[in-house]
């Protein structure tokens, strides 16, 4: 068999899985190409009485949170201990950025006005637009999503505090008025339930494991953990949302996630932390410098080419 | 047969991209197919799916080959609408998808937890560890919670040594 034969193996459905490349079948994606929407069918009505920049920016909260930790977790890619853990990182990080997706097409559904503007015949849908054009003082994810990445054991404790406490938001979030996020949270708590076991059995395992893994594990539990109380902090719109039955107010969670982080640390021996919060906040807008550069990263090639396709 | 059992059908054929021994139908993704009537009088096939996981990154072939399979059997309209709720759950996999996933070797999944209140947290063993879909042991263990698509997991036979995927219970 020639090059060329090899190169068009085929199955009936997909032809050669190099023609994707070349062009013309949108179920290849590539930044600006005409994906479909994630909301494609789903009625994104505003239920009465809602506030329609309250629901985006309360989508954008959430939805950044799981981009932005998404990102951080990809860097993972290739690098974790193991093949199995690299493919569970990877998991992990595809169902933030699928959760992601749905939530800022649905802000921007909810208030198009949040959407940045971009040349004019630009293909970029609203949820790239955000994802792509929006700078670091716009985002609105909490800051434990957004510091680098350290050791396995950093990435480990990282996931444990953000997943015990979105996992324990998203049960309450199931019964939200808004049905697209009650049914985003439907998925999501079935997703962080798997999440959350990794990280837990992984914090377990360092915690009990050499004197290196533990020693390592103190070490990520203290650098993470002034940055876990902005996890069950409320900002003002999350509070009129949670009043208006369509947001939970992350303070309501605070039992529960404290009763799950106390068993993680009871099973592994760990004293619970006590270091004082880091002031401020990542829901107002006030990240660490690390988040620019991240977005450097994820953005420079949208930004370069607002109106290409691809 | 009226048009909306014949694009029923044919959408039914179609199978799933990543899982190929199952169709989309088999694999409970396929929730409904109408057909309605277009603001200018014509015909749209209307297919509704929904994703296994929020981030399948299959989503856009399975609505291309919907779409292509359609068009080929004389539905020129056709468009796909995805449903978020009720979530998929593997309990949606038909028992001839079951006996497909046997026959390629992947471990079919069991009934899935159901969640209601607040979700426990399980820092042991998962669950009991399904039997090797190749020599039948029941001396198996979990390798990774997450495998090659989100929707599996790796388990490793004890006895016969081979490593398997298990489709997880969602």
């Amino acid at each position: 068999m020639n090059t060329a034969e090899r190169l068009t193996i085929v199955n009936d459905d997909h032809g050669s899985i190099y023609d994707g490349l070349i062009g013309g079948d949108s179920s290849q994606w590539a930044f600006g190409t005409d994906f479909e929407d994630p909301l494609a069918g789903v009625d994104t009505t505003v239920p009465d009485g809602v506030d329609h920049a309250e629901l985006a920016a309360y989508c954008l909260m959430l939805g950044d949170d799981a981009l932005v930790l998404s990102q951080r977790l990809s860097e993972w890619c290739s690098r974790a201990p193991d093949l199995e853990e690299d493919i569970a990182l990877a998991n992990i990080a595809l169902d933030l950025l699928g959760q992601a997706r749905l939530l800022l097409a649905r802000a921007a559904a909810a208030d198009p006005g949040v959407v940045p503007a971009l040349p004019e015949g630009s293909p970029v849908p609203a949820e790239d637009a955000l994802a792509f054009f929006r700078d670091a003082g716009r985002f609105r994810n909490v800051r434990v999503a957004e510091v680098p990445n350290g050791d396995f054991a950093h990435v480990v404790v990282r996931l444990l505090l953000f997943s015990v406490a979105r996992l324990a938001l998203l049960e309450r979030l199931r019964a939200s008025k808004d049905t697209v996020l009650a049914a985003v949270a439907g998925k999501g708590v079935k997703e962080f339930t798997y999440h959350r076991d990794w990280a837990a059995r992984w914090f377990l395992t360092l915690a009990r494991g050499t004197d290196e893994s533990h020693r390592r594990l103190l070490s990520a539990l203290a650098a993470l953990w002034p940055l876990q109380a902005e996890l069950v902090a409320p900002h003002p719109v999350e509070l009129s949302l949670a009043r208006a039955g369509v947001a939970v107010d992350p303070a309501a969670t605070r039992d529960e996630v404290d009763a799950v982080l106390d068993q993680v640390f009871a099973a592994s021996g760990v004293a619970r932390p006590d270091h004082p919060p880091l002031p401020g906040g990542g829901r107002t807008g006030t990240h660490t410098e690390d988040l620019g550069s991240l977005l450097a990263d994820m953005q420079m090639v949208a930004r370069a080419h607002p109106s290409g396709r691809w | 047969m009226s048009p909306r059992d014949r694009a029923t059908a044919v959408a039914r054929e179609v199978r799933d991209p990543e899982m190929p021994m199952l169709t989309l139908a088999d694999l409970g993704v396929l929730r409904g197919v109408e057909v309605e009537r277009a603001a200018d009088g014509g015909e749209i096939v209307v297919a509704a799916i929904t994703p296994t996981y929020t981030g399948c990154p299959a989503m856009a072939t399975m609505r291309d080959d919907l779409v292509h399979r359609l068009n080929d059997a004389g539905f020129p309209r056709v468009e796909v609408r995805v449903v978020l709720d009720p979530p998929w759950s593997s309990d949606w996999i038909s028992d001839r998808g079951r006996a497909a996933l046997r026959e390629a070797g992947l471990s079919a999944p069991g009934p899935a937890r159901r969640i209601s209140g607040p979700v426990a947290l399980t820092l042991g063993p998962a669950r009991t560890a399904p039997p090797c879909p190749r020599c039948g042991s029941a001396a198996t263990r979990l390798t990774s919670e997450f495998g090659g698509t989100a929707c599996k997991a790796l388990y490793t036979c004890a006895d016969c040594l081979e490593p398997f995927e298990h489709v997880k219970e969602i």
